[in-house]
């Protein structure tokens, strides 16, 4: 393998950390607003990502220093590129990131209202727009000879890019709504149960025809060869199977199926680009691909030694946290800082 | 103004409001570390009880940093993409390698740390702070090896039109790195210790449980006291780094136009003509400007008209002289907070040994105000090292107006800008109004004695099997 697939990869592995985890803190911060009867259920729903959703953040920032150090044009293009949708994104996830601290410092429910609803849009937001920045990735984009996407932030709102918001989001919801089930017990854990149940073959919709306008209008699917369907059609296998374990409440069986989705649709959509990075609707001359967007060789062997040396830490104390954090969360806990 | 200039406004402003929270995060985290050291090696309550009191606020001020932080990554590609594809080979493996090695530990051990309180052993939980701090440590670090490049460019060559990165080691071993890392380290520490300290001082005034708050003032005098001496030791030494790496910086910081006489006197204030290159009145103490700069009495420094003369030469025609005033004034801005707080901490520390601090109202007030000291010398520090730059965003290799996304709009930037701008205003004044509303708050005692801050409630004793 070479050092520009290696990068190519990390940064794949990167994002697919990033959806998995952020995934069900968004889908959680979505929910637990609407999902708590009162101020003791919603803490308990947020307390289930207290401890976690920080570190989970960190694998996008990571994800985004990794493209600036390996793929400076791929950096560069995509986040000039989706300007917009980026303020967007950022001031979502400043809102939503501060909502965590500042509801409980104030001992007044409007207060706290007002960050609940902070928490909502700042964790529906980014789903919904990381599902059109996907589907913008697999049509591909208006990218000049300069590198340079041209044309305004409009046009990434087509109907398939939109479809992609609406079915990230859903998929974050049934993932967050698993994990609330793994992280709480009694009353709090079946009522998500039923809402996942309930919105579960909503979702397998979204993904199925997300998946089939996908194979139908863009080359992502089968771009290597035909039998790489297999690997979307997985996700929503496994979706369906995490519908069906959280039916029959084999809770941690659902999780890992809804966590085996995301990993699976975003591997897939990596796998497709491959070895491209950005797809021009210019014309594949204007690809941006891990030859003509990477940096030197020199940095892209520093880089590995660097990240090679410092993954298996990371993951390693993150693993333990989670283990740290394993016991399930009641409603008569004492939550908060 | 146009869309560079609204780029530059906007880089300027969300990291001069992302850099009131980095060096607070970075001190209080240190000095919470220390405190909650001494409650575990003595086992007295009251240093739980300090250290959750200013954890508090030091939470409080992490998020925002956090938050405040991934748009700082971020704008790079939205509003500089030019730059970033130009440097990205040398200037991103510094952010890449921040997250993986920095940002982590951070988050995870702040996580464990705030919820695993009676969760874990005392002495893992104790680790899970020095963890975060260190990752603050090792995150400034990082990002100072990016700027250091901006600063002072080495390890690299051009090809294809970009920098690229040809030795690691020369960029880790930057000569301004290693003056300016222990520079902005050490007033990170003094930032979080005069906050402490002055919270303290307000403390001991009001007389709220005021045993425990003479001993917080005690342990954050110290750090801030010492830290103020290294900052003051490595400034200078910064200081003797720009005679050769960045003269024109220096010359602007001190506006001397012409090239000085031998030994060079030391302007202490001036009315800075910028069209006339000149200065038409100033205070000068003579040979002061050669013994800060040489460490002797003699040596002479070269003007910013010549200067700029030469930077023709080399590098085309073209305006080389930063923005003169700014320059000027921040720097003294910034060395006038820091000998206040030099000579702050040094009574303070004085007033805290011979335990006449309650004796003493005008200092603990004054100690309230110094608050604002460090932040005043950071931000205008930053602002003497970031505009003396210009008109070079990579020092003699680009210029900070070749350096904007040339497919963004106006429109989209001042959106930005509006937005974020808005958005910081409202996060600044519910930041303030939480500071003050916990500082306040007289009955933390209580507060903090009930033992229950975690939502996993378990004993310890319960605990320690599964995770020793």
């Amino acid at each position: 393998m070479s050092l520009n697939e290696l990068w190519f990869l990390l940064i794949a592995v990167l994002f697919v950390g990033f959806f998995i985890l952020e995934g069900f803190d968004f889908g959680v911060g979505t929910v637990a607003k609407f999902l708590g009867k009162d101020e003791a259920e919603k803490r308990v729903y947020i307390g289930t990502i207290g401890p976690f959703w920080d570190a989970n953040e960190v694998w996008l920032i990571t994800a985004g220093g990794a493209m600036f150090a390996a793929f400076p044009h791929w950096y560069a293009t995509m986040f000039s590129g989706f300007y917009i949708p980026l303020v967007f994104m950022l001031l979502a996830l400043i809102v939503r990131g501060v909502s965590f601290e500042f509801r409980e410092r104030v001992n007044n429910q409007k207060w706290r209202n007002l960050w609940d609803w902070a928490m909502f849009i700042g964790s529906a937001l980014p789903p919904i727009l990381w599902g059109v920045v996907l589907a913008n990735f697999m049509t591909g984009m208006p990218i000049d000879g300069d590198k340079e996407m041209v044309g305004g932030f409009l046009q990434f709102l087509h109907p398939f890019a939109l479809l992609g918001g609406v079915m990230f989001l859903l998929l974050c919801i049934v993932h967050g709504l698993q994990f609330i089930t793994i992280r709480t017990e009694g009353e709090l854990q079946e009522r998500a149960r039923k809402v996942a149940k309930k919105i579960a073959p909503i979702t397998l919709i979204a993904l199925l025809a997300f998946v089939g306008i996908g194979w139908w209008k863009t080359d992502i699917f089968t771009y290597h060869s035909t039998y790489w369907i297999l690997l979307p059609i997985g996700a929503w296998v496994a979706l369906l199977l995490a519908s069906i374990f959280n039916v029959k409440k084999s809770d941690i069986w659902a999780f890992t199926f809804t966590s085996i989705t995301i990993g699976l649709l975003i591997a897939s959509i990596f796998i497709g680009m491959f070895p491209r990075v950005m797809i021009s609707s210019f014309g594949e001359a204007f690809d941006l691909t891990i030859q003509n967007a990477a940096s030197g060789a020199y940095t892209l062997k520093v880089m590995s030694y660097f990240s090679l040396t410092l993954l298996p830490f990371v993951l390693g104390y993150q693993v333990w946290s989670y283990y740290v954090f394993r016991k399930r969360l009641k409603k008569d806990d004492e939550l908060g800082y | 103004m146009g869309t560079l200039e609204l780029a530059r406004l906007q880089f300027a402003s969300t990291t001069i409001f992302h850099y009131f929270f980095v060096p607070m995060s970075i001190g209080l985290a240190l000095i919470i570390a220390i405190m909650q050291t001494i409650y575990v090696v003595k086992g007295d309550d009251m240093y739980k009880r300090m250290t959750k009191f200013f954890g508090t606020l030091f939470l409080i001020n992490f998020a925002v940093g956090v938050v405040t932080g991934i748009l700082q990554e971020f704008q790079f590609g939205m509003n500089w993409s030019t730059y970033s594809r130009f440097v990205g080979d040398v200037f991103g493996p510094s952010l890449a390698i921040e997250g993986l090695l920095a940002f982590f530990m951070e988050s995870t051990f702040i996580g464990i740390w705030v919820f695993g309180w009676n969760r874990l052993p005392k002495k893992v939980h104790l680790l899970s702070i020095w963890l975060v701090s260190i990752g603050t440590i090792l995150s400034s670090f990082w990002i100072l090896s990016a700027n250091a490049f901006m600063q002072h460019p080495v390890g690299y060559e051009i090809a294809d039109g970009r920098a690229q990165m040809t030795s690691i080691g020369e960029i880790l071993t930057n000569g301004h790195l290693w003056v300016q890392f222990p520079h902005v380290l050490f007033a990170a520490f003094a930032t979080g210790a005069f906050l402490i300290a002055g919270v303290s001082a307000w403390k001991i005034a009001r007389k709220h449980d005021v045993e425990m708050f003479k001993k917080s003032f005690k342990i954050s005098i110290i750090v801030a006291t010492v830290s103020a001496l290294f900052v003051s030791m490595f400034g200078h030494q910064q200081a003797q780094y720009l005679v050769e790496s960045q003269p024109m910086k220096l010359a602007a910081a001190e506006a001397l136009w012409n090239t000085s006489e031998d030994p060079a006197p030391f302007t202490l204030i001036a009315n800075i003509d910028t069209e006339a290159k000149e200065n038409s009145h100033d205070i000068q103490i003579p040979g002061l400007l050669s013994l800060f700069s040489f460490n002797k009495f003699s040596g002479q420094l070269e003007g910013m008209n010549q200067i700029q003369a030469e930077y023709e030469a080399k590098y085309g025609p073209g305006d080389y002289i930063p923005p003169v005033k700014t320059v000027f004034w921040s720097f003294r801005m910034m060395v006038f907070s820091g000998m206040a707080m030099l000579l702050l901490g040094l009574y303070g520390w004085y007033a805290s040994r011979k335990d006449i601090l309650e004796k003493n109202p005008l200092f603990t007030k004054l100690m309230v105000y110094a608050i604002s000291l460090p932040f005043i010398a950071n931000t205008f520090g930053w602002i003497m090292t970031e505009m003396g730059r210009q008109p070079w965003v990579v020092f003699g290799v680009m210029q900070t107006e070749d350096a904007v996304s040339p497919s963004v709009t106006f429109n989209e930037v001042l959106f930005s800008f509006v937005s974020f701008t808005l958005l910081y205003a409202i996060l600044a004044g519910i930041t303030i109004y939480l500071f003050v509303k916990h500082i306040k708050k007289k009955d933390h005692q209580e507060e903090t004695s009930k033992e229950i801050d975690d939502p996993f409630d378990v004993s310890e004793e319960e605990a320690a099997p599964h995770v020793t």
